[in-house]
């Protein structure tokens, strides 16, 4: 009898599904425990991953809970890709219909989050600017600039406070309080940064980013909040190291 | 490209495969080891920490490029764009060898991180030996296939694994990745003779051998079944059929793999260390 | 704010920004030292897992009651407000394959 690949793949994601008759021991039996090693090794190796690719996550529910819905989602979602560094993807999206983690609102963008530290920290390199030039322009000039950000550079847009919560879990901060938080994520070097943002902060950086003026993206933010302190985004993306080029008009 | 001058060989000496935890130790004092392994897939990122410590490795060890993602072994046509990736990596780092594993790892868009067995037909052998034509022509290079673990048979099966093998290098040209560890847990799993089966192997065509650990468990039967775990130090049985290919077929490249519950450096450079007491002989 | 006053605080947040931020240097230099450090996870591996788990053949995880507020984790130590926020719920019923 012969045993497709469909019929393997099936069965290893699927526990209740019989072993495909053809798979043999050396005395000619039914492979039995043998094929259940293949899928301990799947569905061990991607809940690891996932499981290392989310720490804070893995934190917020415990070990056990974890793995229990890690257990759902490598099923449900096994990866597109051959490469387990980009795996995950669609665990925001699950965490926003898996029942049991309905009340944690915020979970979905703390996975975000997670997604985005992983992948700022393999983005392309890129050569930040001598800071010194920032101050050089005239201010009317900067108003007209635009600015290349670093290919590391990450936001997440969370009403929630995700930086406080990923702080608290994984940097034993102090106790996150409600309010939301944009996350900035940079990498001066290989290591990522995280940035908590108010919302004008992520307006600023969000228009920047998407090519728009200094000026025309200050404005935004002053819209946003008229006491929009710029300060703290201009050095979070200076001390990240995310300013690439200047492109004045 | 990283080096235009003509491409390394991997020297007749061990190797390690390569964890980031080990930079500093590797880069400070290598001990035994000459050469180094890495995982293809993990650097296919854009850039950062994993680039730029391959980067200082390559200036002073030859590396061998050993994926773990392509599946050769797949029913359906290779993956164009990990294809690309490959090759991608490899004109960049112009590596001493690239090698792969006669298994499969992705069917129907769903890649299953592990490394699945086939059966030993004509069908399945054209199949691959396609497939290795398609990956070489892409490189433009030759590759090594690797013998795989295996813990179950398919009763459809028509040739030894030794016998496919052989076969497949016939018709591409590729070479052999030896890994006495993989004959040991899987000739343990299928009831055969591990010596027979280093008797049965092309050694000639072997550029490369892998030694590793494995895990000890037992069927519903109360039959062995080993499991290849890279968790702990090459058992002694290994480490005697490794020296009994070297004798017969001489010295290669050796590798130690050590992949899960990774110890630290000087517990993998003893390992190099015990390879490289079996090789020196052979090769004085 | 007058034209003055808003060119006023433009210099002086730029000026506050660019000095009081760490010096970067450039990340193309790839420094060998700050090459070792913090590895993050997501890697491919030709090891199989342990044999002992039964992981991949359980069924017992496809059951609501499974999920457990014991080692809850985290969520339940920040008490974020709006009263059921911040917590897990135990499952009545069973979970959907």
């Amino acid at each position: 009898m012969n045993v497709d690949q469909t019929q393997f793949r099936k069965a290893i994601l699927d526990p209740g599904r019989d072993v495909p008759p053809g798979l043999v021991d050396p005395e000619g039996r039914p492979a039995g425990k043998r094929f259940d090693v293949y899928r301990n090794n799947v569905i061990v190796s991607l809940s690891n991953a996932l499981g290392e690719a989310f720490p804070v996550i893995r934190k917020l529910l415990g070990d056990n809970n974890f793995s229990i819905l890690a257990g759902h989602f490598v099923r449900a979602h096994p990866p597109a890709s051959p490469l387990i560094a980009t795996y995950g993807d669609a665990l925001p999206g699950f965490l926003e219909g898996f029942e049991p983690v309905r009340s944690l609102g915020y979970l979905p963008d703390i996975a975000r989050l997670e997604l985005a530290l992983r992948k700022s920290y393999h983005a392309a390199d890129a050569a930040p600017i001598d800071s010194a030039r920032l101050q050089e322009l005239s201010p009317d000039r900067l108003m007209e600039t635009r600015f290349a950000l670093a290919p590391a550079l990450r936001l997440v847009r969370s009403d929630w406070p995700i930086v406080a919560i990923w702080r608290f879990n994984a940097e034993d901060g102090p106790k996150p309080e409600m309010g939301p938080e944009t996350a900035l994520v940079t990498r001066p070097e290989f290591d990522p940064i995280l940035t908590a943002l108010s919302p004008a902060g992520h307006g600023f950086l969000a228009e920047l980013a998407q090519g728009r003026t200094f000026g025309a993206a200050l404005e935004t933010a002053t819209e946003q909040d008229p006491d929009f302190d710029l300060t703290p985004a201009l050095a979070a993306l200076v001390s990240g190291g995310a300013i690439t080029a200047l492109h004045e008009e | 490209m990283l080096d235009a001058t003509p491409r390394q060989t991997l020297p007749l000496a061990p190797g390690v495969g390569y964890k980031p935890q080990h930079f500093n130790a590797i880069m400070e004092d290598p001990g035994p080891v000459r050469w180094l392994e890495i995982h293809a897939e993990n650097y296919m990122g854009q850039g950062g920490r994993p680039l730029a410590q391959l980067r200082h490795l390559a200036e002073r060890f030859p590396i061998s490029v050993h994926g773990v993602g392509l599946s050769i072994g797949g029913e359906a046509p290779l993956d164009a764009d990990h294809l690309a990736r490959l090759r991608h990596l490899v004109d960049w780092l112009n590596p001493a060898s690239f090698s792969e594993h006669l298994a499969w790892s992705s069917h129907e868009t769903a890649f299953l991180n592990d490394l699945l067995p086939l059966p030993y037909t004509a069908e399945a052998l054209s199949r691959v030996a396609d497939h290795i034509d398609q990956v070489q022509e892409a490189l433009g290079r030759p590759m090594l296939l690797e013998n795989p673990s295996t813990y179950l048979a398919f009763a459809e099966s028509e040739m030894a694994e030794t016998e496919f093998l052989r076969e497949i290098a016939r018709r591409t040209g590729c070479g052999l990745l030896l890994d006495i560890n993989n004959v040991f847990v899987s000739c343990t799993n299928q009831k055969l003779d591990p010596r027979g089966y280093i008797v049965d192997f092309p050694l000639d065509l072997v550029g490369e051998i892998h030694l590793g650990g494995h895990d000890e468990q037992e069927d519903e039967h109360g039959a062995p079944l080993l499991i290849d775990s890279h968790g702990t130090e090459v058992v002694d049985p290994v480490w005697t059929l490794y020296a009994e290919t070297i004798v017969a077929g001489g010295a290669r490249p050796s590798l130690i793999e050590w992949d899960t519950d990774v110890p630290d450096w000087p517990v993998l450079a003893a390992e190099a260390d015990r390879a490289a007491r079996i090789l020196t002989p052979v090769l004085s | 704010m007058s034209k003055n006053v808003k060119t006023l605080a433009l210099i002086g947040a730029v000026a506050a920004a660019v000095s009081g931020a760490a010096v970067t240097t450039a990340a193309a230099d790839n420094h060998k030292e700050k090459c070792f450090g913090v590895s993050m996870a997501g890697k491919n591996d030709c090891a199989a897992g342990p044999g002992t788990t039964c992981a991949g053949t359980s069924t017992v995880d496809y059951q609501g009651n499974a999920w457990t507020l014991v080692d809850a984790g985290t969520c339940e130590k920040m008490e974020l407000p709006d009263g059921r926020m911040g917590s897990l719920e135990a499952l009545e019923r069973d979970l959907p394959a």
